[in-house]
């Protein structure tokens, strides 16, 4: 009797472990099935790209012959020693500056008038601020390629109005307003994005810590600089950083617009990496810019989410 | 909001209403001229930019694109692109996040930090590498040379929306489910991946939008004009000599059309997605 009570104990206990491996099993196929599509790609189309970058960038390569010219770091040293890619990065860094200093504010303007201000109409504003984010750059480009144009667009038109003796400025060719020109339209294609993220964060706000800072005594000016902007703190940080990413990623706008000129003027890291890089198929060159854009990308990202966000990267 | 009744029109709220009309006038008035452009001789338009067509309507600027094979061309394969990468991203996105969101294995933070360096590095940024590699796979002139890097690109950002909405979902829902006899499959199959329908439209139309929009990779992979989606297309339409602005504004002005629809009719789903759901309409 005993016998068979053991046996049939570790018959079951045998069961157990069997169904307890494979339930693991099956976790394991599944988790290994959702995680392959994926990770495939990923590992194609951006591991393996950067990897290949690095080591195609310590030759001299113009994608055609084969890989035997190591010339070490030298395309790194003349990136850095080159006018045209350093007037890039400069141009960059105004681009981004303008934005930080005139887009953000304004789309927080927006953004407090449209949720705090109880305007009437709020979503029809919100739906002509956000239209061009939708907007291909195509679009955005073309529009304001005729906006731009010297003869009959619509910006010289309009300053006429005011100043019938207005001669009209050549805004994309004229060295001294080529890149503001071009961040206008940046701030016309992307502040509705930022506009509708401190939309977001502003309705998250409850209005009662704001209604009890006024019954304190403080004013509007000081409820929105001690109560509103500090809780909107998050979402901010947020818009900075987006902000900042994308002032060092746009092309289409400014290939479009200008390609770059006139001598450079308007020349940003992209737009300079797509000419010298693919368009001369200087790909060994072009590859160590690709890898001084990520080495930026990655060492801002870090150090701003360590400083800024306080998050890490994993969640 | 529902607190406070109807305010006032104090001086200061005409302000707000003054600032906003003027920018939103200010944003949207190259719209509207580029749309009346559309309808106008090349000569008219430029002689004078704000005006209704003079000597009738001329419907020629938009029949000579829509006449033309190279237009619809242009059509079937900004469609063919967007359709594809959008299934894609979905097919891929989805078992992605819910592994993130529900299981725990091990290299988990690992595999995570990877995705989370594609959500660095758009597509722009990566062009040069990723055409390295398309050249490298023999993709160049082949739409899955644009397709699977978009879809790439999607992945990480589709995912991570992803992930806080099947975050979301309560843990008594998934033991109920395991209750019932479901695996962790039938969990995703039957609870999960329903239940997070809105969410996945949010990724989903982010995706088209962002595929129908595309033009950098287009233009770096796609070299036959056969191939060329909308964004490039309009490159046929320009004219030889100078540019024939009022062709550019219908084609330019037939690009903004779907755009305005698409957004007006997904407007919730857009929101939602930029926004993680924290904007109500």
């Amino acid at each position: 009797m005993d016998e068979t009570r053991m046996l049939t104990g570790t018959a079951s206990r045998i069961q157990a472990n069997t169904d307890k491996r494979r339930a693991q099993w099956n976790k394991t196929v599944l988790i290994v099935a959702c995680l392959l599509p994926g990770f495939v790609l990923l590992t194609t189309f951006l591991l393996i790209p950067i990897a290949q970058a690095m080591y195609y960038s310590t030759y001299n390569w113009n994608g055609l012959g084969p890989l035997d010219n190591f010339i070490g770091l030298d395309n790194y040293r003349r990136a850095f020693s080159e006018p045209v890619f350093r007037g890039a990065i400069k141009h960059s860094f105004i681009i981004m500056g303008l934005s930080l200093l005139i887009q953000l504010p304004l789309a927080m303007t927006l953004a407090l008038i449209l949720v705090r201000g109880q305007l009437r109409f709020q979503r029809f504003f919100r739906t002509i601020f956000f239209l061009p984010y939708v907007f291909s750059e195509i679009v955005a480009a073309y529009i304001w390629l005729y906006v731009y144009n010297p003869r009959g667009g619509l910006l010289n038109r309009f300053l006429e109005i005011f100043n019938p003796a207005y001669a009209g400025t050549a805004w994309l060719t004229d060295l001294d307003t080529v890149l503001v020109a071009i961040f206008v339209v940046l701030t016309w294609k992307f502040f509705g994005f930022h506009m509708l993220l401190y939309m977001a964060g502003l309705q998250n706000i409850s209005r009662e810590v704001e209604d009890s800072a006024r019954v304190a005594g403080a004013n509007e000016y000081q409820v929105l600089r001690f109560v509103t902007l500090p809780m909107m703190r998050d979402t901010i940080a947020l818009t900075v950083f987006l902000s900042i990413l994308g002032s060092f990623q746009q092309f289409i706008v400014v290939w479009i617009l200008t390609g770059g000129g006139p001598a450079f003027r308007s020349e940003l890291i992209v737009t300079y990496l797509y000419k010298f890089g693919i368009q001369r198929m200087q790909l060994g060159y072009g590859s160590a810019l690709a890898v001084i854009l990520f080495a930026m990308t990655l060492l801002f990202s870090i150090g701003y989410q360590r400083l800024v966000l306080h998050r890490t990267m994993a969640d | 909001m529902t607190s406070i009744s109807a305010p006032k029109m104090t001086f200061s709220r005409f302000l707000m209403y003054l600032f906003v009309i003027v920018v939103a006038l200010l944003m949207f008035s190259p719209v509207v001229v580029v749309i009346l452009g559309s309808i106008r001789t090349t000569g008219e338009f430029m002689s004078n930019p704000v005006a209704l067509p003079k000597t009738g309507i001329k419907w020629e600027n938009y029949t000579d694109i829509l006449t033309k094979p190279e237009f619809w061309r242009s059509v079937g394969n900004s469609l063919r692109i967007t359709l594809t990468t959008t299934f894609l991203v979905i097919l891929a996105a989805a078992p992605l996040a819910a592994i993130f969101a529900r299981v725990s294995f091990k290299g988990r933070s690992v595999l995570f930090n990877i995705l989370s360096i594609g959500l660095l590095f758009p597509l722009v940024v990566a062009i040069l590498p990723v055409f390295l590699q398309i050249r490298n796979l023999n993709l160049i002139n082949s739409f899955w040379g644009v397709i699977l890097p978009l879809v790439t690109f999607s992945l990480p950002g589709s995912t991570v929306i992803l992930i806080g909405f099947f975050r979301a979902i309560p843990a008594e829902l998934e033991d109920a489910s395991y209750i019932d006899g479901c695996t962790t499959f039938g969990f995703f199959r039957h609870v999960l991946f329903p239940l997070a329908r809105p969410a996945i439209a949010a990724i989903a139309t982010l995706t088209v939008v962002n595929a129908w929009n595309e033009y950098f990779l287009s233009l770096v992979v796609l070299g036959d004009s056969k191939k060329w989606p909308l964004t490039l297309g309009i490159m046929q339409f320009q004219g030889q000599y100078g540019t024939e602005w009022a062709r550019v504004m219908a084609y330019i002005t037939l690009l903004i059309i779907p755009a305005v629809i698409f957004y007006l009719l997904a407007e919730r789903y857009i929101v939602t997605g930029l926004t993680g759901g924290e904007l109500k309409g």
